[in-house]
């Protein structure tokens, strides 16, 4: 009999604050599940943001920072400096990320500093009720947007994953998603790619990772699934976008 | 009795409900119980049809609340069933 899958003991025993069908939890768990088989979960240090993911320091077994909003970048910077043999990694969400705390990402990225970031990108602002966040598609109704999002007035949605490439000092970035197991896998093996590229020393790794808000979104769980899989995956192309060279 | 070739388990009290599993299974062997509840008011996904668990670890792999626990059989453990 073998065990083909359990509980990461990369995360903790508490249960999540997510509504039911978030696609948080399966991220926390592909990270877990990473530091875990890469021996790093004794060393490895996080920052945590502000949205959803706040409390994701309660949920990741591994030591963590809270930073204030958007600033997770900056935080993992000066943690890794002091540590720089210890593999350091944001989470962040898309309403932190891609909106208040886009200087810091650019920037983390353009020093080329050793961290991995995982960039959870739900199209919304999810904790805060639904408002419209700068990624989030043109005609997709938010509480802010009743009508759906206008672009003449808000204009089109941020493509972090394409910014963040063609800066010089970024190593690794990709775009996953985790709509269905295949894209599951795809998206643990980028994850692990993006530390393992931080430990090999080449540069910054960001992950983004397409994930739904089946509340924010009003749709059942399924049903958000398959809104990311039409409207998304459209927009934000998968795919490697920057890998070293030897990678 | 058909071989077992994988066997599922639910952590029903810290499931949510959201049904993700029951999409990722090939063989539709969990479902929705909606006749239950569950401590946190939630109706929990049930293993239906245990006989036809694959073992593929697909419902695992979706579930948001990392609940679920699957195990593989090999051959001599099959053959043990029959």
């Amino acid at each position: 009999m073998t065990v083909v899958h359990a509980r990461s003991k990369g995360l903790t025993d508490r249960e999540t604050h997510y509504c039911p069908g978030c696609t948080h939890g399966i991220v926390h768990r592909l990270v877990a599940e990473v530091l875990v088989e890469e021996g790093l979960l004794n060393e490895a240090i996080g920052c945590a943001a502000v949205g959803c993911s706040i409390l994701s320091y309660n949920y990741l077994n591994v030591d963590m920072v809270e930073s204030a909003h958007g600033r997770a970048p900056a935080v993992a910077t000066g943690v890794k400096r002091v540590h720089p043999n210890k593999p350091v990694f944001t989470y962040q969400g898309d309403g932190d990320l891609a909106s208040i705390g886009t200087a810091e990402i650019v920037h983390v990225a353009h020093r080329g500093e050793k961290i991995t970031t995982i960039f959870v990108n739900n199209a919304i602002y999810g904790m805060t009720g639904g408002q419209m966040a700068p990624t989030t598609l043109p005609g997709q109704k938010v509480t802010t947007a009743p009508d759906g999002r206008d672009p003449a007035h808000a204009g089109l949605p941020l493509r972090v994953a394409e910014m963040i490439a063609q800066v010089p000092g970024a190593a690794y970035v990709e775009r996953v998603s985790v709509h269905n197991p295949a894209a599951v896998r795809k998206a643990k093996k980028a994850i692990r790619n993006g530390f393992l590229c931080q430990m090999a020393g080449h540069g910054f790794s960001l992950i983004e990772v397409l994930s739904t808000c089946p509340t924010g979104w009003g749709l059942s769980p399924i049903e958000s699934l398959k809104w990311l899989e039409d409207n998304m995956i459209p927009y934000y192309p998968l795919g490697v976008l920057r890998a070293p060279e030897e990678a | 009795m058909a071989e077992l070739r994988g066997r599922v388990r639910i952590a029903a009290d810290r499931c949510k409900g959201c049904g993700l599993c029951t999409i990722a299974c090939p063989e539709e062997v969990l479902v929705i119980d909606h006749r239950t509840v569950n401590l946190k008011g939630y109706s929990p996904a049930v293993v239906a049809q245990p006989s036809g668990c694959l073992g593929c670890g697909n419902c695992a792999l979706m579930c948001p609340d990392s609940v679920i626990t699957v195990e593989r059989f090999g051959k001599q453990r099959r053959a043990a069933h029959v």
